[in-house]
This record gives structure tokens, C-alpha cells and sequence, in this order.
């Protein structure tokens, strides 16, 4: 189990977190650049020392400063892997991963070395030097490294962050199956909510310095408790005023014109949130029918594929963004300028109260 | 053609340039030729020089390297109060003309100087001693290493200083397995910098620890106090300087070469 509890200020932002992580699992802090989120590795790593807090693991306790404990970094058992992964430029590979193996022999720190490099399939470049890897090859050095220290917990900054789009998919899912396999705490951090979605058994996501909602992914992204969760799990968010409609309904006006129905209660200022891949696009002229409840005429301003999708930005009047299939975007014979009817569920929109700061 | 007396202009420019700086220094060994360069050297008095060259240096860099190492890397790693004043007055050597240097160290501890009594107490002479030596080379040579060391500390990644914490290595363990290393090419240049300055000291010397033939009379004095009496003999010790001085450039264009080469393979 880790624990770490730290409130400090670091130049603009005010951290302040609580979190724990059972052995075997992983959390997965999400949140935009500046939220803090490197500087809880940090705290959790003795490298960042907080106004006020404890850290614990497995038993020990490394920071506590009310008590005055504060064990230094080289003496908490840590597998930080940096985000750029930081390998020694001026050692081989397998000299990286001995590093922490200074109390061994010298004939079985290489042993034990090349066996780790051999796991994650890298033994071949043990006698290369940093700068001729890949970042993918660089990474599971890196990775290897942290293992060969047998850390209490694991620390991992943006792992995947340093990777070309090709090497990332095959690297996630080696990290899926080191994060599995170790039996400590993992604590990750990431700017990216699918990454933390993908990697984290729980998803915390973290905004200027605190956690604002933590569960699984699903619950974000189904129940988001602000704008803010929702915007960042990938939701489409529209702003308006909701009061009470017929059938247990609610009934939302949205600022700048149009209106929506939402299965969730509210009253008053709220956001709206929709997934982009929930919304589909009909002819403008197209009249109602079927069981989608929202209607809003928009005009297209984007129409980019990202794959075998289409991912439109939408004026209806309030920014929307939809996904749909490169197939349906073609029949539809969509363009810039174009006008549309973007329809979704009711039971597909989400309602929280716009003023986010009442919510955390 | 109308652009076309530019790049003559700079052909000019280096052209001049390289004539104005090179010429001296071949004139130093077309002058003499080289069966009067090696009886010059073969003379008691030079060789004295030379030897008393190479064993001040090799002091005043040993001092240098220890002590400056461990500042430069505080220096570079870690921020405080007045520490732009800090570095300012290490650097403010390196533009103290040598005379004052020689002047400044007297007033500090030579006999008469400030800390002149305690040195004394200590059982140390240093005024017109080889120990004085030392000290006025170290005092001009030193900045030339920390400001390159400074540098060179200051341009590693500090994630790298943290992983070796996170690997379980002290800080100190850290600096020699780690900073140290990687910082290397920048010391070696720093350390070709202050070896330089230190083997043509001239000004700081004279004035701190005089001239004396054996003692204190390092090759630059030796060349000065020969040049008009000894003409052929200041030419040869002249000549080994330049050689000496060329090697060391050449060395650390090799170092650096063989860096930035690597990098580049890649």
C-alpha cells in the first residue's frame, strides 16, 4: 500500500492531494500540464520535499513532517522512470540497469542485468550506449532499470509521451503487462485521459494542484462530477440553464440559442456533457423521428479523418464535436460551411453544475 | 556580378587575420634552426626553467581540479541568495590585469599582507618561494576552470542527478558516478583553459615571487630575463611553449572531436 498525503505551494499552484494505492494496482493521475502531477512523483520520491505531509509504503514510512521523518531519495525504494526516461548517456545499457545493483559482484551485476534486458526482450543491446536507441528500446532499459532495484512502488512520469505514435500501442501494452505482473503500487501520471484509462486500474484526475474526481475510467466518463472531468475524459461540453421538464425530465436552454433534454437532474447553470462518438448527423431538413430527443441544427467547420472516423467541429451555435464513420460522412456529403442536425440521446447527456469549484 | 565582392571581402578578412596571427609564431621557428634550438635547451639554466614550468603547473592545476570542482558543481546546482555575486567574484580574476593580481596576492599574504602573520605562523613562506609560484598561478588559472566546470555541470539534465538519487546513490556517489562523468568534456576544456593560462603566468609571478633562476623563475620569466642578453636562448624556450601550447589545443579539439563526432554517428 502507498499513501501519500502532501499540501505545498510550488510558485502559481497549490497542491494539495491524498491518495492511496494498493499493492498490485495502479493509479493513473490524469490532468493538464501544470496540474501538478510530476511534483507528486516527486514528493512520493523524496526528490520534492512538501510544506506538510506524510508518505508511506509497504510499512515504512518515508516523510512525515510533522514527526520530522524525511528519508532521502536514495534510501526510499523508488522505480521512478523519468519521462524521458533520463539513462546514463556516458554507460552501455547493461551499466545502466546494474546501477542499482552496487552491492553485487561485478560478474553478477551483469548477469543479473542482461536477464532483466533479456525480459523485455533487449538483451541483444546491452553493450549499446543510450543515444544510438530508440525511445522504445530506451524505455524498457529504463524500465528494467527501476525492476533491478526490486522497488517498493513504481513511479511512472508520462511514459508514454517520449514514443512515436507507431512504437506507443506496442509499448502501452508491455507496460500493461509489467504493471501486472509487479506486485507493488504503481503510480502513474499522464496528460492523457485514454492513456490513463488504458494503464490505470483507477483514474485520478487532477487539476491545478488537486484531485477532482478519482474512480475507473467508466465512472468518469459516464458519471463526471464537473465540466472539468468531463471536457478532459473527451466529452463534448455545452453551457446553459436547466430547470425540471415533463417526465422526470430535464429541460436545458443552452446559452447562444437551442435547447436540449437530459435524463440527469439539474437546476440552474449547468454544463452539458456529450461523448462526440454518441452524437450522429442527419440532414439538416431531416424531421424528427426515432428516439433521440436532441436536436440541434449546426453548421460543420471541420471535417478531419483520423483513422476510419471523421471527427467534425460543429457551430450549433456553441462548439460541438462529433465522430462518425468515414463511410456516413461521405453518403452525407459533408463540407465546411454545410448545415446539419446533430442528434443524441437524452440518456446520453450528462448534467453537472457549471460552477466546478462547488464540486470538489 | 554585382554581389560578388562580398564573399571576396571575407576571403580578405580571414586571409589578413590568419597572416597577422600565425606569422609571429612561425618566425619563432624560422628564426633559429633547430640545432641552435636544442643547444639552447641543453643550457642548465633553461632546462631549470622548464622543470620549475611544469611542476608549479602541475601544483596549481592539482589544487585547482580538487577544490574546484566540488564549487563549480555547488554552483551549478543549487540556487541562493547572492549567488550572482559569487560567481562574479570568482570570475573577477580573469580580467585583473596580472600585475595587480601579483600586487593583490602581496597585500593578502605576503610578509607585510593581511594574512601575511598567519601564513607565517603556519610555518609557510610564500613571497619569493616556488610555493609563491603556486599560489599566483592558481589565483590567475582558477576562474578559467570553474567558469567552464560551472558550465559544464549547469548543461546536464537534472532528471539524470535524480534518477541516480531514485537508483539509491547518495548525492556524493551521484556527483563522481554520474555528474562527474558526464560533465567530462567540458572539464578537460576547462582544465586545457587554466593549464594555458597557468604555463605562460608572467605578471602575477614577477610581482608576487619574483625572478629567481631555480626558484621562482618559471619559462616565461626565464624568456624575459634572457631577451637581451640571450636572444637565441629565449627564441628556444619560446618555441617549446608554443609546442606545448599547440598540443593542448590540439588535445582538446581531439576530445571534444571524438564527442561530437559519437553523437553525430548517431
Amino acid at each position: 500500500m502507498l499513501r501519500i498525503e502532501a499540501r505545498t505551494r510550488l510558485g502559481e499552484l497549490e497542491l494539495d492531494v491524498a491518495l492511496e494505492v494498493p499493492a498490485g494496482d495502479c493509479l493513473a493521475l490524469a490532468g493538464p500540464s501544470g496540474a501538478g502531477k510530476t511534483s507528486v512523483l516527486r514528493v512520493a520520491s523524496g526528490l520534492l520535499r512538501p510544506a506538510s505531509g506524510r508518505v508511506e509504503c509497504g510499512g515504512e514510512t518515508w516523510l512525515d513532517t510533522e514527526r520530522g521523518v524525511d528519508v532521502p531519495p536514495e534510501s526510499r525504494r523508488c522505480g521512478y522512470v523519468f519521462q524521458e526516461y533520463a539513462l546514463f548517456p556516458h554507460l552501455t545499457a547493461w551499466q545502466n540497469v546494474a546501477y542499482p545493483l552496487r552491492e553485487m559482484r561485478r560478474s553478477e551485476r551483469r548477469a543479473r542485468a542482461q536477464e532483466l534486458l533479456e525480459r523485455f526482450g533487449v538483451g541483444r543491446l546491452a553493450d549499446s550506449r543510450p543515444r544510438t536507441l530508440s525511445g522504445g528500446e530506451r524505455q524498457r532499459v529504463a524500465v528494467a532499470r527501476v525492476l533491478a532495484r526490486r522497488p517498493g512502488v513504481l513511479l511512472l512520469d508520462e511514459p508514454l509521451s517520449a514514443l512515436d505514435a507507431r512504437t506507443r500501442a506496442a509499448a502501452a501494452r508491455e507496460l500493461e503487462a509489467v504493471l501486472r505482473e509487479v506486485e507493488v503500487p504503481a503510480l502513474l501520471v499522464t496528460h492523457d485521459f485514454a492513456e490513463a484509462a488504458q494503464l490505470g486500474d483507477r483514474v485520478g484526475v487532477i487539476d491545478a494542484g488537486r484531485i477532482v474526481q478519482e474512480g475507473t475510467a467508466t465512472e468518469l466518463a459516464a458519471a463526471p462530477r464537473s465540466a472539468f472531468v468531463a471536457d478532459f475524459s473527451g466529452a463534448v461540453v455545452l453551457t446553459g440553464t436547466a430547470r425540471g421538464g415533463p417526465n422526470g425530465l430535464t429541460h436545458v436552454e443552452l446559452d447562444g440559442g437551442g435547447a436540449v433534454t437530459s435524463t440527469d437532474r439539474g437546476e440552474g447553470p449547468v454544463a452539458v456533457s456529450v461523448y462526440p462518438w454518441e452524437i450522429a448527423i442527419e440532414p439538416e431538413t431531416e424531421a424528427a423521428h426515432g428516439s433521440t430527443q436532441n436536436r440541434l441544427v449546426a453548421e460543420v467547420l471541420s471535417v478531419t479523418t483520423v483513422g476510419n472516423r471523421v471527427r467534425l467541429g460543429l457551430a450549433a451555435p456553441q462548439p460541438l464535436a462529433a465522430e462518425i464513420t468515414q463511410v456516413s460522412a461521405s453518403a452525407l456529403d459533408l463540407h465546411t460551411g454545410k448545415r446539419v442536425t446533430a442528434t443524441w440521446k437524452a440518456t446520453a447527456t450528462r448534467l453537472v453544475p457549471s460552477e466546478t469549484k462547488e464540486n470538489q | 556580378m554585382r554581389a560578388s565582392w562580398f564573399p571576396v571581402l571575407l576571403v580578405l578578412a580571414l586571409a589578413t587575420a590568419l597572416t597577422f596571427l600565425t606569422l609571429p609564431i612561425v618566425a619563432i621557428f624560422v628564426d633559429s634552426s633547430p640545432g641552435e634550438l636544442v643547444d639552447a635547451l641543453g643550457e642548465q639554466g633553461a632546462l631549470e626553467a622548464l622543470w620549475l614550468s611544469v611542476r608549479t603547473t602541475a601544483a596549481s592545476l592539482a589544487i585547482i581540479l580538487i577544490v574546484g570542482t566540488p564549487a563549480a558543481y555547488l554552483l551549478a546546482t543549487r540556487s541562493f541568495r547572492g549567488k550572482a555575486m559569487v560567481v562574479t567574484l570568482i570570475e573577477l580574476p580573469l580580467v585583473l590585469p596580472p600585475a595587480v593580481a601579483g600586487i593583490a596576492l602581496l597585500a593578502a599574504v605576503g610578509p607585510s599582507g593581511i594574512l601575511g602573520g598567519a601564513v607565517e605562523a603556519a610555518g609557510i613562506e610564500l613571497a619569493l618561494t616556488t610555493a609563491g609560484v603556486v599560489v599566483a598561478l592558481t589565483f590567475v588559472a582558477s576562474p578559467f576552470y570553474v567558469r567552464q566546470a560551472m558550465a559544464a555541470f549547469a548543461a546536464i539534465d537534472r532528471t539524470l542527478l535524480d534518477a541516480s538519487r531514485t537508483l539509491g546513490a547518495s548525492e556524493a556517489r551521484s556527483f563522481a558516478r554520474v555528474m562527474i562523468p558526464t560533465a567530462m568534456p567540458g572539464l578537460v576544456a576547462g582544465t586545457a583553459l587554466a593549464l594555458g593560462r597557468a604555463l605562460g603566468e608572467f605578471g602575477a609571478t614577477l610581482m608576487f615571487a619574483g625572478s629567481f633562476e631555480g626558484i621562482t623563475q618559471t619559462v616565461p620569466l626565464a624568456i624575459y630575463d634572457r631577451f637581451s642578453t640571450q636572444f637565441d636562448s629565449a627564441l628556444a624556450l619560446s618555441a617549446v611553449l608554443v609546442a606545448v601550447s599547440g598540443a593542448i589545443l590540439l588535445s582538446v579539439k581531439l576530445v571534444q572531436g571524438s564527442e561530437a563526432l559519437g553523437v553525430a554517428a548517431n
